[in-house]
């Protein structure tokens, strides 16, 4: 048995998969260049005030209630990919038969997801939650299948052996259905070419059965063979097969790639974050469900953000971040943040990297959402474009005696939100640098490491009897300090910006001298003293340092 | 056997109201003259819920919490310091731990050790530095794992504070305010609790240490007491460990251990002897501190209980 899933009026189904508040509106979408626009699809609602394929865009207009959208490539192919994704949740032999149309083969199927029907129906409830409304249709053969979602609305199914009895109703202009094209590119220059003579055969085959009175499928499938063949040749005969429900072929399935991109174009373009905030939610949920769909994670969402065109932009937001054009060549390669510059239309991006596979629409949108309030894209945004790397979700194994830990998702937005507020260098696990320079670290993005449950046995060892080590509490910066000297002995130590740490020096270790970087711009030298200071609080042990080539005395920490 | 009466108003939606037959038993089992008074007209009474008292057979078993023997106890984790985990018994889950005393005397070396201990464990820790004091090295030397450990640095860094000096147009007198450091403080309180707020929100983290010990005391002292109350709520019940480092007890009766630390009199005495030598010659080897269990809400122990005495190597000291 085969399945088809088939979009009816696939433009306006694409623009309603992207802005599901349109759909109880008339739309129109128009492509071509201005000022020769032409509406190419309309909704059904908008058919009903008379809106119709072909008008041109100052017509379309005249209606006031009507809403126009520009025909959206990018869109359709999301739509197609979601369609994809819808079948590729089922079986893994998927045919793209059109970017409307796709053809799963459902043997052995049966027993994990039921019988034909169940199937048709649950096909049906997931390109649902995708934001496609579907025709779902299942017959033995694809072809077959394939009219009936075309002829019929919703779920058919047609049991093997009573093919020609259902299809037999259907118009005859079935077998002649428009495909709705797809982006054109230089490739396909002449393919382009060819279909548009395979299009003239067929509205000259088409033109002659009418003359015929051959007006549904039931008709064409009762002519005689031979006369047929000898009036049409094969073509016509290919016809009568496919009007009998007869005809067989190899399925031609297609591996789905992993691209999980979504965009909105905006008819207005928007200039705060909570109204991005609800566009993002949509994209964000639509790619989630596709993700969803092929039991997939992500662990990458790149954003990109086409703002308006520079010259309106004001000159304080410019200083924001929208470099000038030479600026960015250096700046877009490693840093997360990215502005491109094309023509007059800037791009911004930014990348967004998880430690982890995750798939949480609403987390996704929190993360986005403080990336955004902290690196604001600086102009007005006409276009939203998202991508989701695809990963493995993650599996683990839980265990009764592990140690407590963060769950994944949580701490990811709990980090967000505390580097929102201290700032992104200021929080995460320490890094240890190879020198013996003062400072040598960096922080690094806080990952905590899995535990195993043999770590957890041993940890619940009694543990080694360990001296505890003395700390030094770091003055960042170092202060400042008044050194008295007398016969070269450090006596008295006083610092103006900390007015505890002074008093005379009841006891001093030291010097112990240590360099380094000397082969570099930053070199440094130092000697260190241990120090101990009596003042207000008690005896309290100081690590005082003489900078040698600045020539100036730091206290640097206290021993705590 | 014990016996109170109480009005019937104070009894009032409480569940063990007797009845009125009940009632007028137990009164005539107890001397009633000793209740109500030679003359003066028997008056309605119930009693309390104290065991013993109840005649009726399904109330006989129920005790009241604050009657009984043993109560739950919060489990205990180690500090890392043996002496120390003799002396109070670890540190307790679920409750905020303060350790308190002046610069010097042992609060790192002790917070250092309890994240060591911690981490050893498994367990994700946390480190939310009000004045940015944490030293990397002496993290690696006290042994705790780095991956484990998140590093929060409240304060702002010099960059920002610059970028935000360039934007700001303040008169003159108000920017003398706002470079002060009880600005900058009060600023890096604020990011503290807001960061706590999140940590404590989040979950999953075994210890969680508040590092206040370089904040000027009034500063600290202007955490409201609701947000200590806050923060024993939040970690009430959970597997952590909320532990605050701070020069004085600010956290009131939230706490549940308030251990204060101090640099001992002897290791003063000793620095003074060897005075005399030539500084290259001495070595700053350890610490000395003298820990002192002020108050623990765990096992009703008495304030001002008797002190220990340990010390702390340094790390050049092996």
């Amino acid at each position: 048995m085969f399945a088809c899933i088939f979009v009816p009026n696939f433009p306006v189904a694409a623009v309603f998969r992207a802005e599901p508040e349109l759909r109880a509106r008339s739309l129109a979408i128009f492509e071509g260049k201005p000022p020769l626009e032409k509406v190419f699809a309309v909704n059904d609602v908008a058919g009903r005030v008379g809106i119709v394929s072909g008008m041109t865009k100052a017509q379309a207009e005249l209606c006031s209630e009507l809403t126009l959208r520009p025909r959206s490539f990018l869109q359709e192919s999301a739509a197609h990919a979601a369609l994809l994704d819808c079948a590729q949740s089922f079986s893994p032999r998927v045919e793209s038969a059109a970017a409307d149309t796709a053809i799963l083969d459902l043997a052995g199927m049966e027993s994990l997801f039921g019988a034909p029907p169940e199937i048709a129906h649950e096909l049906f409830r997931c390109a649902a939650s995708l934001g496609l409304d579907v025709n779902v249709a299942v017959a033995s053969n694809p072809d077959a299948a394939v009219l009936v979602a075309r002829g019929f609305p919703g779920v058919t199914v047609i049991p093997s052996g009573k093919e020609a009895e259902c299809l037999g109703p259907l118009p005859i202009k079935v077998l002649f259905a428009d495909q709705p094209g797809e982006q054109p590119s230089d490739n396909e220059k002449k393919g382009k070419e060819k279909k548009s003579d395979q299009k003239k055969e067929a509205g000259r085959l088409l033109e002659t059965l009418e003359r015929w009175g051959v007006r549904d499928l039931r008709a064409l499938a009762a002519l005689p063979e031979v006369a047929l063949s000898e009036r049409l040749g094969q073509e016509g005969l290919r016809l009568q097969e496919l009007a009998q429900g007869a005809a067989s072929r190899t399925l031609m399935p297609v591996e789905a790639p992993a691209v999980f991109e979504e965009t909105i174009e905006l008819e207005f373009p928007i200039v705060l974050l909570e109204p991005l905030a609800f566009l993002l939610n949509r994209l964000l949920e639509q790619i989630c469900a596709r993700l969803a769909a092929r039991a997939l994670s992500t662990q990458e969402l790149r954003l990109t953000l086409e703002l308006q065109n520079l010259a309106g932009v004001d000159p304080q937001l410019e200083t924001f971040g929208i470099p000038s054009e030479s600026d960015t060549a250096h700046s877009a390669i490693e840093s997360p943040t990215q502005h491109f510059v094309s023509g007059r239309q800037a791009k911004f991006c930014r990348i967004l990297r998880l430690p982890l596979p995750m798939l949480d629409a609403k987390l996704f949108l929190k993360l986005l959402q403080l990336d955004l309030n902290a690196h604001p894209p600086g102009a007005p945004i006409v276009k939203i474009h998202l991508v989701a790397e695809a990963a493995r979700p993650r599996s683990a194994q839980g265990g009764l005696f592990l140690p407590p830990s963060p769950e994944p998702e949580k701490l990811e937005l709990t980090l967000a939100r505390i580097a929102g507020l201290v700032g992104e260098a200021r929080v995460g696990s320490v890094e240890l640098l190879d020198t013996h320079r003062a400072e040598g670290f960096r922080l690094r993005r806080f990952v905590p490491r899995i535990v195993q449950e043999s770590h957890a046995q041993k940890s619940s060892e009694p543990e080694k009897e360990k001296s505890a080590v003395a700390a030094l509490r770091m003055f960042r910066s170092p202060l400042r300090a008044t050194v008295i000297l007398e016969n070269g002995e450090l006596t008295r130590v006083s610092c103006t910006k900390k007015k505890e740490v002074q008093g005379s020096v009841l006891w001093k270790a030291g010097p112990w001298r240590s360099s380094g970087d000397w082969w570099e711009r930053e070199a440094w030298a130092r000697d260190e003293w241990d120090i101990a200071l009596q003042n207000a609080d008690g005896v309290v042990l100081y690590r005082l340092v003489h900078d040698l080539l600045g020539g100036g005395w730091f206290v640097e920490g206290t021993y705590d | 056997m014990s016996s109170a009466v109480v009005p019937t108003s104070a009894a009032q939606g409480r569940p063990f109201v007797f009845e009125v037959e009940e009632v007028a038993e137990l009164c005539s089992q107890s001397s009633q003259a000793e209740l109500f008074g030679e003359g003066r007209p028997p008056q309605r009474v119930v009693p309390v819920s104290f065991p013993g008292v109840f005649k009726d057979s399904r109330l006989a078993g129920i005790t009241p919490a604050s009657r009984l023997a043993i109560r739950p106890t919060p489990e205990m984790v180690s500090s890392g310091i043996a002496e120390m985990d003799a002396f109070t018994g670890g540190l307790p889950r679920g409750c905020l731990t303060e350790i308190c005393g002046s610069p010097s005397s042992g609060r790192t070396t002790l917070l250092l050790s309890a994240l060591a201990a911690a981490t050893r464990r498994g367990e994700c820790c946390a480190v939310v530095d009000a004045s940015d004091t944490l030293d990397p090295q002496s993290v690696v030397a006290a042994g705790i794992e780095l991956d484990r450990l998140l590093w929060v640095r409240c304060g702002e860094d010099s960059t920002r504070k610059n970028s935000t000096a360039r934007k700001t147009s303040f008169s003159p007198e108000k920017k003398r305010f706002f470079k002060s450091d009880l600005h900058d403080s009060e600023h890096s309180l604020e990011q503290l609790l807001r960061a706590t707020d999140l940590l404590l929100e989040s979950g999953g983290f075994g210890l969680i240490a508040l590092d206040l010990g370089d904040l000027p005391p009034q500063t600290a002292r202007r955490i409201p007491l609701t947000t200590w109350f806050r923060f024993r709520r939040a970690v009430e019940h959970t597997p952590t460990v909320l532990l605050a480092v701070e020069r004085q007890s600010i956290a009131g009766s939230c706490s549940s251990l308030l251990i204060k630390l101090e640099s001992q009199e002897h290791g003063r005495q000793q620095l003074t002897n060897y005075q005399s030598w030539p500084s290259h010659a001495q070595l700053l080897t350890e610490l000395e501190i003298t820990a002192e269990l002020v108050c623990s809400r765990m096992d009703r122990k008495p304030a001002g209980s008797a002190g220990i005495t340990f010390a702390s190597k340094t790390a050049w000291a092996g």
